[in-house]
């Protein structure tokens, strides 16, 4: 089996600022994230060959990136993975590329939520594995069984455990303070967060992120070509997705306090990209946030923390901004916001951005190796997408 | 000759006191409380819960036919009975009835299964009557009126109970009445219809069958009826020869209220748990008419399981925290809505319905015959072994289970915030997420035990959306 490593690169990137964008369009969007990756790679709109377009509620089929930006009868690919679209666009532009089928691919992804009228997001219709005899489980309350789970697990009381969740709000508020293109903009204190409103015990308000529109774009080309685009392109070290078959939610096997596709796509991307030792290799993260638990366990499934130990390294300050693995540099889904479709390809932006040294006031010191990690589903019913990459060949 | 096999009752874990209704009117109610159906409870569940409840004691019986008797069906066209039947399993060849439109329905029920199994039709059927009748806001019946479910196995074999006789009485009169679009009923002035109605016709129809049968009120241990007035019905049975101290069996009326349809054969019921055997109980139940029935106990009576006992069940309560909710609770009163994703987004679909009707809806999952893993729902491929189509169907509806994990939910549109969302593990494997119902919050713990509960999920697009929760184990 042939590995993707160092066969395509990324040379231009683009994303809006997240947040509740009532005065723009879904075209809007894409044409905003869109044109600023086509500045950042230095090419005509006309240069782009094939399209991979994530999103779940817009509608169907890619018409809904061809026309605002009017690609040109090119084959675009509308992709669907959850929460862990982004990433799936991604992946479909690298294989594309790296196979031959074309040099120069667009993946771009796009979420417009707070068109709606209601709060949340949209219902899942029904289907064939899953019934309408659903549990009335929303997002948060599905990771809430998590926290609760992973507290009785490492005999944490709830006050202890809301305490260690509210570090990593308060965390990636800070890094989100920094960054001018994340949903808040604003650091919040332990306090604020310990007496935030319940709203999926023991999950309060700053343990979720919020619902958000936006959209965030990369341009991918082959790894020999990429510096006709740029002196510092980003190259693909490792494209991994993991799909669970649900298990989690039908097996008593499953602890309910980790995420088996978490940890199952992070030791194939590790593999594939020839890491050792991640918990020191890896310059810096973007990992799936959606809840703070979610984060909280994700540094022990990508082998950053030891089992049982992410909680003395996130006192620690391990994961902060100056830590020795900063993690959500740009704040995260906490506080960048989570477009659905967008949010995959908004965290390669900010790894991209630290690793050629362009993040500004989040820039941490002489990164090599970054990582993004991309949740879509539950705790028990889930799919992971870890990728790395490096500013190196 | 017909008698009883086994009989369960559903009493709703929820009480409303009737000084608390009194108080939100500015005005005294009467003492005792009303039981209240849960926001996700109908007549169907209660009756499905008081069936199940009946079953257990009578392990092994083969039901034959289900009769279902209620003033309040879920539906106006669509049998109850075939959804019962359905839900607990029977075969294909049960025979299914609904009986309504009268309070007295209930004992009609019980009296065509008395004849069908006399008739030789049919060796058992199963009786279920339930009621949830809504009563306008501030009427004396809101603070009388309870909801709650009783069944009975009728049977041949293995009696509990005799019936000695079965008399009926016709009686047409306008006193208690709903017409077809009308939420509330409506009732003839009072005296009326406690003096012409109610008194009139069950003092004539209980002499009469009295003297027929040349049976003596002091030879009955029980006297029960099913008329709410605590003062009416003891003036009655004292006019008719009873002791209303000790031989009137209306405790119901105090802690439950009128359970309507279900009201007469629930006193019944607690009257066949308070009797020893050989003893007898005479029921006047009252509706456009009278049906009088004379039951004698068995020496089998004293080996009834005692599981889910109408005391225990009267004793296991949880307040609603107040009269709003109730209102809210019977869609009284329109409350101001979060805006959340809209509901008929979750419509189920008949097709889907229908397909589920051996799985999903009578909590069905399925055993792997190469490696025993037990799963929910019902899988083809093993998610253990991975063989296909190696599967016996196993049912999870008795199977004891405990809490694994679990989140009260404060954002999820309902009308019992929180949701309490729980991961449910069960005796033997298989695991299943649901919602947990009749819960005290502060008593959600890592490790309870649980049960499953047939519940109404949500009513959308005119269809009932009927499936399952767990619930704290209780007595």
């Amino acid at each position: 089996m042939e590995s993707i490593k160092n066969k395509v690169a990324i040379v231009g990137m683009g994303c809006v600022r997240f947040g509740e964008n009532f005065d723009k369009s879904i075209d809007d969007m894409l044409i905003d994230a869109a044109y600023e990756a086509y500045e950042d790679a230095g090419i005509d709109p006309k240069d782009i060959q094939a399209a991979w377009f994530g999103n779940l509620w817009a509608g169907h089929t890619g018409q809904i990136l061809a026309t605002p930006l009017k690609l040109s009868y090119i084959p675009v690919t509308h992709t669907e993975n959850a929460c862990a679209t982004g990433s799936e666009a991604l992946r479909g532009a690298c294989y594309a590329v790296a196979a031959g089928a074309c040099d120069i691919a667009l993946a771009i992804g796009v979420e417009k939520l707070k068109d709606t009228g209601f709060m949340g997001l949209p219902q899942t219709r029904p289907n064939a594995t899953w019934s309408y005899r659903l549990s009335s489980m929303t997002a948060p309350a599905g990771f809430a069984l998590m926290a609760t789970r992973y507290f009785a697990k490492n005999n944490l009381s709830i006050e202890e455990g809301k305490k260690l969740l509210a570090q990593i709000a308060v965390k990636n508020h800070a890094n989100g303070a920094l960054c001018p293109k994340a949903q808040f903009q604003k650091e919040i204190t332990m306090e604020m967060a310990l007496k935030a409103p319940m709203i999926s015990s023991p999950l309060s308000l700053f343990d979720c992120c919020p619902v958000s529109d936006g959209a965030a774009a990369a341009i991918v080309v082959r790894a020999d070509w990429a510096k006709k685009f740029r002196p510092d392109p980003i190259y693909v070290k490792a494209l991994q997705i993991s799909q669970g078959p649900r298990e989690g939610f039908m097996s008593q096997a499953y602890d309910y306090a980790h995420v088996e596709e978490t940890r199952r796509a992070g030791a194939a991307a590790y593999a594939e990209a020839g890491i050792k030792d991640p918990a020191t290799e890896i310059s810096c993260a973007e990992v799936h946030d959606c809840f703070t638990i979610t984060e909280l366990t994700i540094m022990e499934d990508l082998q950053f923390s030891k089992e049982g130990k992410a909680p003395e390294d996130i006192a620690a300050g391990r994961y902060a901004l100056k830590g020795d693995l900063p993690v959500n540099t740009d704040g995260g889904l906490k506080c960048f916001g989570h477009p659905i479709g967008a949010t995959g390809l908004r965290m390669m932006y900010e790894v991209y951005k630290q690793l050629q040294g362009k993040a500004e006031k989040r820039q941490i010191v002489n990164p090599r190796i970054g990582l993004t990690h991309n949740q879509g589903g539950e705790p028990g019913a889930a799919v992971v997408s870890v990728a790395i990459v490096g500013n190196e060949l | 000759m017909a008698g009883i096999v086994s009989f369960g009752v559903h009493i709703p874990v929820y009480r409303l006191t009737r000084a608390a209704i009194g108080q939100s009117w500015e005005s005294r109610g009467p003492q005792g409380e009303r039981a209240v159906a849960n926001y996700d409870e109908d007549s169907l569940t209660m009756a499905v819960a008081a069936a199940r409840n009946c079953l257990k004691r009578a392990v092994g019986s083969k039901v034959g036919a289900v009769y279902f008797a209620t003033t309040t069906a879920p539906y106006l066209e669509k049998q109850s009975a075939a959804l019962i039947a359905a839900v607990l399993s029977l075969a294909e060849d049960t025979q299914t009835l609904d009986f309504t439109n009268s309070l007295r329905c209930g004992t009609g029920a019980l009296g065509a299964a008395i004849n069908a199994v006399n008739s030789g039709a049919v060796d058992t059927v199963l009786v279920c009557a339930a009621d949830m009748r809504v009563f306008a806001p501030k009427s004396a019946q809101e603070m009388t009126s309870g909801d709650g479910a009783v069944a009975f196995l009728i049977g041949k074999a293995d009696l509990i109970a005799e019936i000695e006789w079965f008399d009926s009485y016709s009686d047409e009169i306008q006193d208690v009445w709903r017409i077809e679009g009308e939420k509330f009923l409506r009732t003839a002035e009072e005296r009326f219809v406690q003096d012409l109605g109610y008194a009139r016709v069950v003092r004539n129809a209980a002499s009469k069958s009295l003297k027929k049968h040349a049976a003596a009120p002091d030879t009955f241990a029980k006297f029960c009826s099913n008329f709410t007035d605590p003062k009416s019905i003891g003036r009655l049975s004292a006019k008719l020869g009873f002791n209303p101290e000790t031989q009137l069996q209306a405790e119901l009326n105090q802690s439950i209220g009128d359970t309507g349809a279900a009201m007469s054969l629930m006193n019944l019921a607690q009257a066949l748990e308070n009797v020893t055997p050989s003893q007898s109980i005479l029921v006047a139940s009252y509706g456009n008419g009278c049906d009088v029935i004379s039951i004698r106990a068995t020496d089998k009576l004293a080996s009834l399981l005692a599981i889910r006992k109408v005391a225990d069940q009267v004793a296991q309560k949880i307040m609603v925290s107040s009269y709003n909710k109730y209102l809210i609770w019977r869609g009284l009163i329109e409350v101001a809505q979060t805006p959340r994703p809209p509901l008929v987004e979750r419509q189920p679909t008949p097709p889907a319905q229908w397909r589920e009707i051996k799985g999903e809806l009578v909590l069905n999952g399925t055993k792997c015959k190469e490696c025993g893993t037990a799963q929910y729902p019902p899988q083809r491929v093993c998610m253990s072994c991975k063989v296909k189509d190696k599967m016996d169907r196993y049912n999870f509806s008795q199977v004891p289970a405990k809490v694994t994990t679990f989140s009260h939910d404060y954002i999820m549109e309902t009308l019992d915030s929180p949701v309490t969302t729980t991961v449910v593990d069960f005796e033997g494997g298989g695991r299943m997420i649901c919602d947990m119902t009749d819960r005290d919050i502060k008593e959600v713990v890592v490790g309870m035990d649980l049960e499953m509960t047939f519940r109404k999920l949500y009513t959308v697009g005119g269809i009932h959306n009927y499936w399952w929760k767990c619930t704290p184990v209780r007595k």
